[in-house]
C-alpha cells in the first residue's frame, strides 16, 4: 500500500483521507496510521502546492546554478552543502555527477535580485571554485505537470 | 434497378450505441461514461517508436501475418505472462484490431448453419460476424445472479448437435465480470465433451483486478481447439493504431491467414513497430495505467454502495454494470433521462444484448474528477427518481 500511497498524494496531497481508503481498497484508519508512520520516518517530508507563477502578477524568477567546489578534508561536500542551503532564497541543493560538483535551484524577485545572491554571497565562499547561473525563462513542464498544455478528450463521446 | 443489397447485410440491425451516440455528440458539456476506450494517450515511449519508424522509411506492407519481430515479441509476452506457447512462425496473425481477429476466427471456422453460441450481454461485433460468416448465433443470457460469468450448465443448456464455436468474451465488456479458473475450467469440460471450439476475445486481460488473468488455453486440452484474440488497444492505450493479433493452432492459423491475406493484406507497418517497443519495454505502463482503473473501480463500487444501487463488483476491463430495475423503466429511458437531466451519458445494458435490460453500462475510462462530478449527479438523479416513486 505503501508505495501506491505515495504515488497518490505525490500528485495530490490534498486528496480526501476517506477517498484514499476507498481507491485504495482499506480503511480509513490504515492509511492514517501509515501517513503518520512515514511522517515521522522522514519519507513523506511536506505538503506541497505546484504552482504556475506565471499566471498570477507576482514577479518571480527561478534560476539553476553550477557551482564548482573543492571539498573538505573529513566532510566532502556536506559542510559546503549546508553553508548554501541555510539561506533561505535557496531552493534546492544537489550534489551531482558530471563536470561541476553542486546544482543549486534558487527563487528570486528579480534577475538583480539573484544576481545579488550569486555574486555577494555564494562565489565568495571560501570553497566555491566557479559558477554559472543559469535563468529560467519558461517552465513546460514540472513536477510531472505539464503546464503549458490543457487537456483535451478527443475521444468519440460513445463508443462500444 | 435491382435492390443493390445483399439481404443479410439489410437484416443485420445497426449497432443500438449510435442513435445513443448521436444524441450525445448534440451535448458538447455532458460528461461521458460511455466511452469504450483508455483515456490516457499512448505511453511516450510507444509513440516515439511509431514516429522513428515513419522517420526511418519504413512505410512498405509487412509479411502478410505481421513483423517478425513482433509475432517473436507476442509469443514472449503471452509465455512469461501466461504461459502459454505459440510458434511464432505458424501460430501467430497480426490483425487489423480485435475486431478482424473476431471476424477471420470466425470465418475460418464457420460453414452454413454451424451454430456460434454467443453470450451476452457482450461487445456489439460477434453476433453481426457470426451472421456475416454465416453461422447461426445462439444468444446465450449471463445471469447477474451469476456476476455475469459463464457456467458449465449454461453452456451446456446452449449446446445443439450443430454447435461447433464459443465465444468466450472475458474480461468481459460490458458487465466487467472475469472467469477465474476453476470457472475456466468446467467450462472447458463442457466444450471438450461435445468437441466444441473456442474463440476467446481476451483483449482486456490486462485489465484484471483479482490475481493476473487466466486464459482458457492454459487449460489442459484447450489450446488445440482455442482460437486466443488478444491486442494493444486497451492495455497499451493504443485504440487508435488498429492492432490486435491472433494465436490458435497452425490448421486454423493458415485458413485464417488467407483471408487476413485477401482481405487485408497485412495490419498497419507503423503500428507494428510501435507495438514492438510496447510489449519489450511497455509493462511498467501497463501497470500504472491499471492500478489508476483499479482506483476508479473501487470508488465507483464504493459510492454505488452508499447509494445503494445494486451491482456486483466488477473485477475486470474498465465497466461497472449497475442494477437500475428498482426504477421502473428500461434502460434507454434511464440512459436517456439520465442525459437529458444530468448532463451524463452511460451507454444502456441493451445495446450489448436484449438481456442487459435493466442495466447500465458505466465506463470508467474517465478522469477521477469527472468521475466524482458524474457520481455526484448520479446519486442526485436517483435520489429524484426515488422520491418520484413515492408519491
Amino acid at each position: 500500500m505503501r508505495e501506491e500511497l505515495l504515488r497518490i498524494i505525490e500528485k495530490n496531497s490534498r486528496i480526501d483521507l476517506k477517498e484514499l481508503a476507498v481507491i485504495l481498497g482499506v480503511e480509513e484508519i490504515d492509511v492514517v496510521n501509515e501517513m503518520a508512520a512515514m511522517e515521522s520516518e522522514g519519507i513523506i517530508c511536506g505538503y506541497h502546492t505546484l504552482i504556475d507563477w506565471e499566471k498570477t502578477s507576482i514577479e518571480k524568477v527561478s534560476a539553476l546554478i553550477e557551482v564548482r567546489v573543492t571539498p573538505q578534508r573529513g566532510q566532502g561536500f556536506d559542510r559546503i552543502a549546508e553553508r548554501i542551503y541555510k539561506y533561505p532564497e535557496v531552493n534546492a541543493v544537489y550534489l551531482i555527477s558530471g563536470g561541476f560538483d553542486l546544482l543549486i535551484t534558487l527563487e528570486g524577485k528579480s534577475l538583480k535580485e539573484v544576481s545579488a545572491f550569486v555574486s555577494d554571497k555564494l562565489a565568495p565562499l571560501e570553497s566555491v571554485l566557479s559558477t554559472a547561473t543559469h535563468f529560467i525563462l519558461k517552465k513546460y513542464k514540472d513536477h510531472g505537470t505539464v503546464l503549458a498544455r490543457q487537456y483535451e478528450d478527443l475521444r468519440e463521446k460513445v463508443s462500444p | 434497378m435491382r435492390n443493390p443489397l445483399s439481404e443479410r447485410i439489410v437484416g443485420i440491425k445497426p449497432s443500438g450505441i449510435r442513435k445513443f451516440f448521436d444524441v450525445v455528440s448534440e451535448m458538447p458539456d455532458a460528461i461521458s461514461l460511455g466511452i469504450g476506450e483508455p483515456d490516457f494517450d499512448t505511453p511516450w515511449h510507444i509513440r516515439d517508436e511509431g514516429i522513428y519508424s515513419l522517420e526511418k522509411g519504413r512505410t512498405f506492407y509487412t509479411s502478410n501475418s505481421g513483423l517478425k519481430e513482433l509475432k517473436v515479441e507476442i509469443c514472449n509476452y503471452l509465455c512469461r505472462r501466461f504461459d502459454l506457447e505459440y510458434d511464432y512462425q505458424k501460430e501467430v496473425i497480426v490483425t487489423v484490431g480485435g475486431s478482424e481477429a473476431i471476424d477471420i476466427a470466425l470465418r475460418a471456422m464457420i460453414d452454413p448453419r454451424d451454430e456460434v453460441i454467443i453470450p451476452q450481454p457482450s461487445f456489439v461485433a460477434y453476433e453481426p460476424c457470426a451472421i456475416l460468416a454465416n453461422a447461426v448465433p445462439v444468444l446465450l443470457s449471463l445471469k447477474a445472479e451469476n456476476e455475469f460469468r459463464l457456467t458449465a450448465q449454461e453452456l451446456e443448456d446452449a449446446i445443439t448437435e450443430k454447435t461447433k464455436v464459443l465465444i468466450l468474451p472475458f474480461p468481459n465488456n460490458p458487465t466487467g465480470a472475469i472467469m477465474e479458473r476453476a470457472d475456466l475450467e468446467a467450462v472447458a469440460k463442457v466444450v471438450l465433451k461435445h468437441d466444441l471450439f473456442v474463440i476467446s476475445d481476451e483483449i482486456y486481460a490486462e485489465l484484471s483486478y483479482k490475481g493476473k488473468h487466466v486464459s482458457i488455453a492454459q487449460i489442459p486440452g484447450m489450446r488445440e481447439r482455442t482460437v486466443l484474440i488478444n491486442g494493444f488497444s486497451k492495455a497499451y492505450a493504443m485504440t487508435g493504431w488498429r492492432l490486435g493479433y491472433t494465436c490458435a493452432p497452425a490448421d486454423i492459423t493458415e485458413q485464417m491467414l488467407k483471408i487476413h491475406q485477401f482481405a487485408i493484406m497485412c495490419a498497419p507497418t507503423t503500428s507494428q513497430y510501435a507495438a514492438v517497443e510496447a510489449l519489450k519495454n511497455g509493462d511498467d505502463d501497463v501497470a500504472q495505467m491499471r492500478e489508476q482503473y483499479n482506483q476508479r473501480r473501487r470508488y465507483l463500487v464504493y459510492s454505488f454502495k452508499q447509494m445503494g444501487l445494486p451491482c456486483f463488483e466488477p473485477y475486470g476491463a474498465f465497466y461497472i454494470f449497475p442494477c437500475i430495475k428498482e426504477f421502473g423503466m428500461s434502460s434507454e429511458e434511464f440512459a436517456t433521462r439520465f442525459l437529458e437531466e444530468e448532463k451524463v451519458a452511460a451507454v444502456p445494458g441493451t445495446a450489448f444484448g436484449d438481456c442487459g435490460e435493466g442495466f447500465l453500462r458505466i465506463s470508467y475510462a474517465q478522469s477521477m474528477e469527472n468521475l466524482k462530478i458524474a457520481v455526484s449527479r448520479l446519486e442526485q438523479f436517483i435520489g429524484r427518481l426515488r422520491a418520484e416513486q413515492k408519491q
